[in-house]
């Protein structure tokens, strides 16, 4: 079993409730932009006239549709997601950014994510500056903050049990197939436990889009969902 | 409750723990027959067999040699999708570990467990499995029968009818009309008269552009309507009427000779009359004596085990169990749930909660496809909705050929999740 320690800080990713709050509380922009440089700036660019590099331009991130940029090369998981109807709003990018493929399995971001809440927090103060009504931030939608209730650590330590997981997976596989090929439907097989537990945490928290995946994850126990990770993991 | 002679022996045998007893203890391995290679069969023996690993021995009675999918059979219908790649063979299946004879189950005796076989052969049996889909009910369609079907085909169950009717709308005259005669409910798949009508109105804008589509319904309402009658606006403007009740569609006889439709005594001349009549479970159920007044097979909620014969169950349209649409989607779900709860009887495997849901994907145009779905779950009486969800009316482009787009990965999946 390769889950055993989580960092706590990955519960962010899967907040629910957007309410807004103060200004000061997404993070320090100054703080942000050096973080920018650091970790975003080799692939991305910001500010007036920038242009799409190894990654998409990031100027009015926030409000955007998912892979939604004109002549940017998206990965197909992306586009997905986009017409899936993902937005970037606080929370979601904050989701994206601590964990690229738990929100967006088949992202081309190769990032390994941002773990630390309050920098991730700090950047995003950093790229609102650069969306199109940062009036709007962060007291309204799309930029509103999630309060973002800790997802318990019991959750992400939970031992799925596979041969459970074996029997649920019964439901999944009407669409995602077994064998891992993908055609309009991802794949979900051999895919790392921890990714596959926030993917549906997310799901049932209505994070990421698509009626049928939230209605499916919102009925799943966290030992459900555990069992379905442990199972799935084992698929190559 | 008046019982009848079948449900006085399985009680009285349930109570002797008879024919209950776990077949482990004979000698050999237990015995499931299950009849019917569809979406609810052709998974349930795969299941069974796989998830038994050898400790049980399973076989499949089907009919014909290759199924051929009603679902997607509209977008055959429509011109975007090969016959062939509706087509599935059982090689796979005996691949697997399933016994695959095909031949018709013409007898079903559940005092002896035993099935017997057109060709004669008798098939021994712990548990039985029926999953024959449905049959049509005699004269819901006056005017109409089974042997008129080579003049107004009914196209729902998929194969030479589907072909035979696309052949009849193709070779429509310019200007002609096409009528379709809707089923009452409960039928299988309730989306799909509709989808057809989109599907021939596809078809015919592109040849037949000022042809004619009417649909005579009995119902006052239908499946994904208001994202039916959308999309019939937006593609098929003036081509499509729906004539409900109100208009005389409840009142609805057919003259094959003449190839008219009479709408409240009134007949009206078509050039091609697709006749979709009400439907019951598949025969061989009510042979098996597993369907009630209803003509639907009735099963408890939990395990889809017949609530007629503690030894058999019934799979997907054959079968009453509550909220689930016939879909091949349900009778998927169905399926697995019931090899559960059957191998849990005859293994002793773990067994655990059922749990049901569906999808049904419809395409209203190319790249223009909708879905609706829900999840179920088992209570006392019924399998019972628990959450649902539809597609919007208004939604843009790229969702809906999205939607399009997972509408094939499904059917990939549930192809090889049936067939192997
Ligand atoms: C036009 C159309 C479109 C549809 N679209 C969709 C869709 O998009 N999505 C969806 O989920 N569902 C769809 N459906 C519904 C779906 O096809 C059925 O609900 C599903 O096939 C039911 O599965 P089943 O196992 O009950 O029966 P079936 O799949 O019909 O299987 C029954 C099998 O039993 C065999 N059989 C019957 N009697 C005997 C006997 N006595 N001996 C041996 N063999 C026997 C038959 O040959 C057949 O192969 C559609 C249906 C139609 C007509």
């Amino acid at each position: 079993m390769r889950r055993c320690a989580i960092p706590a800080a990955l519960s962010i990713a899967v907040a629910s409730g957007a309410f807004p709050v103060a200004a000061s509380e997404i993070g320090d922009p100054l703080r942000g932009a050096e973080l920018f440089a650091e970790e975003c700036s080799a692939c991305h660019r910001i500010g007036p006239g920038a242009t799409d590099a190894t990654g998409p331009r990031l100027n009015g991130i926030f409000g955007r549709r998912a892979g939604s940029l004109a002549g940017f090369n998206y990965s197909r998981a992306m586009l997905r997601m986009g017409n899936d109807g993902l937005r970037w709003t606080l929370p979601t990018l904050d989701a994206y950014i601590e964990n690229p493929k738990a929100l967006v399995s088949g992202t081309r971001m190769a990032y390994r994510g941002l773990a630390d809440a309050q920098a991730r927090g700090d950047l995003m103060a950093y790229l609102r500056a650069y969306s199109d009504r940062p009036q709007d931030i962060p007291e309204a939608e799309p930029t509103a903050r999630a309060s973002a209730p800790v997802l318990p650590g019991w959750i992400l330590a939970l031992q799925g049990d596979p041969g459970f997981g074996e029997y649920l997976s019964a439901e999944c596989t009407t669409c995602h197939q077994r064998d891992g090929s993908d055609q309009g439907i991802p794949s979900i097989a051999g895919w790392p436990e921890q990714d596959f537990v926030v993917a549906m945490h997310a799901y049932r928290q209505k994070l990421r889009p698509h009626p049928v995946m939230q209605m499916m994850a919102g009925r799943l126990s966290e030992e459900e969902i555990a069992a379905l990770a442990a199972y799935f993991a084992t698929l190559e | 409750m008046i019982l009848t002679r079948r449900e006085l022996i399985a009680g009285s045998a349930a109570a002797t723990g008879l024919l209950y007893a776990p077949a482990v203890l004979g000698q050999g391995k237990p015995k499931v027959v299950v009849i019917g290679g569809g979406a609810g069969g052709g998974t349930a023996a795969r299941y069974l067999a796989k998830d038994s690993q050898g400790a049980l021995d399973v076989t499949l009675v089907e009919a014909d040699p290759v199924y051929t999918t009603c679902f997607f059979s509209n977008l055959h219908i429509g011109g975007l999708r090969d016959f062939d790649s509706l087509r599935h063979g059982y090689d796979k299946m005996a691949a697997g570990g399933v016994t695959v004879v095909n031949d018709r189950a013409t007898a079903v005796d559940r005092e002896a467990r035993t099935v017997t076989l057109a060709g004669g052969q008798v098939l021994a049996y712990d548990r039985l499995v029926l999953s024959p889909g449905i049959d049509f009910v005699e004269d819901s369609v006056p005017g109409w029968s089974l042997d008129a079907a080579e003049i107004m085909p009914h196209a729902y169950k998929a194969g030479p009818q589907t072909e035979l009717l696309k052949r009849m709308i193709q070779a429509m005259p310019q200007g002609g009309t096409f009528a379709m005669v809707a089923p009452p409910n409960p039928y299988r798949c309730p989306p799909g008269p509709y989808e057809r009508a989109s599907m021939v109105a596809h078809l015919l804008k592109q040849t037949n552009p000022t042809a004619k589509i009417i649909i005579l319904d009995a119902k006052e309402k239908f499946s994904k309507q208001a994202l039916f009658e959308e999309g019939w606006g937006k593609y098929y403007d003036g081509m499509i009427e729906w004539i409900n009740p109100e208009f005389g569609g409840a009142d609805v006889a057919v003259r094959p000779d003449s190839m008219e439709v009479v709408v409240e005594g009134v007949a009206q001349k078509v050039d091609c009359c697709n006749v979709i009549p009400a439907q019951t479970a598949g025969r061989i159920a009510a042979i098996a004596g597993l369907t009630d007044e209803s003509g639907w097979a009735p099963v408890h909620p939990d395990s889809m085990k017949s609530r007629i014969d503690g030894n058999a169950w019934v799979l997907g349209d054959s079968s009453a169990q509550g909220d689930m649409p016939k879909s091949a989607f349900s009778a998927n779900s169905q399926a697995k749930v019931a090899a559960m709860a059957i191998r849990a009887e005859l293994t002793g495997s773990r067994l655990f909660p059922a749990k049901y849901s569906n999808t049904c994907w419809s395409l209203l145009a190319p790249e223009d496809g909708v879905k609706l779905g829900a999840s179920y779950e088992p209570n006392d009486d019924r399998i019972a909705s628990v959450e649902s969800f539809i597609s919007d009316t208004g939604e843009d482009a790229a969702l809906r050929r999205r939607t399009y787009e997972e509408s094939l990965g499904w059917y990939a999946g549930i192809t090889a999740d049936i067939f192997g």
